[in-house]
Formats: structure tokens, C-alpha cells, sequence
């Protein structure tokens, strides 16, 4: 049997995010391959349904990547989108999934590195926590 | 408007456990204004339900439509052309849409996916506060435009009450004594003569002591 290895999909910011992605690359640092990042114009632009549907489509694991605290290119995007991914994480809980598998991350466009470390952990939580028990049963179904 | 907030998941699971397709209604009016029951939380909750159910083994089919106002039959009727794929309705509305629903498909078990709150307004983004009771016979014209009906907690015709505070109420520091602003409001249009009038006790029969209301209007009614 192959070893678990998660989807995770990471929502990251056009401003920050999003471009320490791509500071990662150019520092030639490795993040695992496992995280898919779709680019958002902020992260307040990721709404309950965007994270959703990539749980019901099959993601282990989700994380929401924004701005750093007073440094959103929108003011206040981050802090919605951190109270949505708040919300969100209860109502995984109540659908059975667990909050535990969803996260909101805070990164500047120059944190390359932070980038990369978030991936690492992420995918290294999401590993433990096991395959989202949804596409489990999709699977077995 | 109308307000109103999602059941607990559990409670709306129970309900719609017994079926295998469910039609999923919203509504475009009040409750999609305050974020409990419109399309996108139509959507959120097909999605929540449809992962929940099929964790536990089973693929329920969902089917999502939103209508004008489901308080309606006009807009109701729209239901009828899928109500027939479905096995139970899941309403989104108020308990006027549910009910409406109920009425109008009467073989069709119609539960409700929201609690209905109150009438109420919009104090900041997310917040909504009640402001309205529908008792029926409008006071806001002799107090300043605020409901002792509805923001005072006796629902008081002469106060405020011993319980008044720095202008909150004894029930909580984050509730107004509606009595104060009442008097801060007439102090500041310069009526304050108005608030030394007594007030008579209130006849309750146009509200909800006459028993359920309706209102007919013979230029309209057909």
C-alpha cells in the first residue's frame, strides 16, 4: 500500500502569499508537492464555499494564506478572511471533517522561507491527521 | 426585515436523514440579507450536508434553487416544476416561506434549515438587532422613533424602570435602556414635554392577544 501522501490546497494572496511562493523558488527552496496553491486577488476574496467544495472535491487538507496584520493591500481583507476561516473550522467540525484540517497563515511577499516552512508543516499536520474522511468514503463508496 | 440564523447541523441532519433527495430553498429576500438562507448560504449548506452524509456512507442528492420570496405563491409555484425529483423539501425562508412551501406541496414534508428570530435591523456589518414586535398599533411617532415594544425588555409604556443604568438595561451592559434613548432623542428634538404624558396601558388586541392577524385590503383582494 502506498503511503498517505495529502492534497492540500492553499489559497494564497496575489500581494503576499502568493509572491513569497515564488520567493521560495527563486531562494531554490524546496516546499513539498503536495500543496496546490490557487492564487486569490486577497484573501478575504476566499469565501466558505471556496473552501468547501475543495474539501467536497477531495482535498485533505486547506489552508488560507494572507497578508501579515495592517499590511493588507485591500485594509482589512486579512481579518475577515482569518474570522471566515474561524467560522469555517466550526462548521467542519459539525460536519465531521474536523476544523483541525483548515488554517489561516499570515506571510509577507519577501517570507520565502516562512513560505516554505508553512508548506512543511502543513503537509507534515495533514499527514498525521490522516485522509479527509469524506474522500475516504467517496472512495470506498 | 425578517431575521433569522441556521439551525445547528445535527438538527437539519436529523430532519433530512430519512430521504434520499432533497430540494434545497432559499430565499432572495430578508434572510439572504442577513446571511442565513439566501444562494450562496444555499450553496453552503448543500455542500456541509451532502459531505456529512456521505462520511456517514450515504450520497443524498441535493438539489439547490432560490426563489424571488418564498413568502409568495407566485414565486412558489416556480417549485413545481422539481418538486417531484425530491422527497423533502429543505427551506432555507423564514417560517412564512416554509410555511408557504408547506401549503403549496402538500405531499411533501417541508422542514426548516433556519431558526426565525426577529424584526430587525442592521447595526454594523454582521450585526443585526431587534427593532420591531409588529404589535400593531405603532408608538414610534410619540417616542422619538424608538419601540418600547420592542428594545425595552418590559416592554414598558412609562419608564425607564429602577433597572436603568448609564442608559443600559439591567438584563445586560450591552443592552440599551430603550426608555433613555427615548428621553435623550425628545431631549434633542426639544420635545420633552412629550415624555411627561402617561401613557395608557397598551391594548394588546392588535398584536398577537387578538389571536393569529390578518390584514385584508378590499381594494386588492380578490
Amino acid at each position: 500500500m502506498k503511503p498517505f501522501e495529502p492534497v492540500i490546497v492553499a489559497f494564497c494572496c496575489h500581494y503576499c502569499a502568493y509572491t513569497a511562493a515564488d520567493m521560495a523558488g527563486s531562494q531554490r527552496r524546496c516546499y513539498p508537492p503536495n500543496v496546490r496553491i490557487v492564487r486569490v486577488p486577497c484573501s478575504g476574496k476566499v469565501d466558505t464555499i471556496h473552501i468547501l467544495k475543495a474539501f467536497e472535491k477531495g482535498a485533505d487538507g486547506v489552508y488560507v494564506a494572507g497578508c501579515l496584520d495592517g499590511d493588507c493591500h485591500f485594509k482589512n481583507g486579512n481579518i475577515r478572511a482569518s474570522r471566515r476561516v474561524a467560522s469555517v473550522k466550526g462548521l467542519l467540525d459539525e460536519i465531521g471533517i474536523g476544523g483541525e484540517r483548515l488554517e489561516m497563515v499570515k506571510v509577507s511577499a519577501g517570507m520565502g522561507d516562512r513560505f516554505a516552512d508553512i508548506a512543511e508543516q502543513m503537509t507534515e499536520k495533514i499527514r498525521e491527521l490522516g485522509p479527509n474522511p469524506i474522500h475516504a468514503a467517496r472512495t470506498a463508496a | 426585515m425578517i431575521t433569522a440564523e441556521r439551525k445547528p447541523l445535527e438538527e437539519i441532519i436529523a430532519y433530512v436523514r430519512p430521504f434520499d433527495r432533497i430540494l434545497l430553498v432559499g430565499c432572495n429576500e430578508c434572510v439572504t440579507v442577513c446571511a442565513a438562507g439566501g444562494r450562496k448560504e444555499v450553496g453552503i449548506l448543500s455542500s456541509a450536508l451532502q459531505m456529512a452524509f456521505l462520511k456517514q456512507g450515504k450520497n443524498l442528492q441535493v438539489k439547490e434553487h432560490t426563489l424571488e420570496r418564498q413568502c409568495d405563491p407566485e414565486y412558489v409555484e416556480e417549485l413545481s416544476s422539481m418538486i417531484d425529483g425530491a422527497d423533502a423539501v429543505l427551506s432555507m425562508a423564514c417560517g412564512c416561506g416554509v410555511q408557504e412551501v408547506a401549503r403549496r406541496y402538500r405531499d411533501k414534508p417541508v422542514f426548516p434549515a433556519v431558526n426565525t428570530t426577529f424584526m430587525g435591523a442592521s447595526e454594523r456589518q454582521g450585526v443585526w438587532a431587534e427593532r420591531c414586535q409588529g404589535c400593531g398599533d405603532c408608538l414610534l411617532g410619540i417616542t422619538g422613533g424608538i419601540c418600547p415594544i420592542a428594545r425595552c425588555s418590559k416592554q414598558l409604556m412609562n419608564g425607564p424602570c429602577g433597572g436603568s443604568t448609564h442608559g443600559k438595561c439591567e438584563i445586560s451592559p450591552d443592552v440599551d435602556c430603550a426608555w433613555q434613548l427615548i428621553w435623550d432623542r425628545l431631549k434633542a428634538l426639544g420635545l420633552e414635554d412629550r415624555y411627561e404624558e402617561i401613557m395608557p396601558a397598551k391594548d394588546w388586541r392588535t398584536g398577537r392577544g387578538g389571536g393569529p392577524r390578518k390584514i385584508i385590503r378590499e381594494d386588492l383582494a380578490e
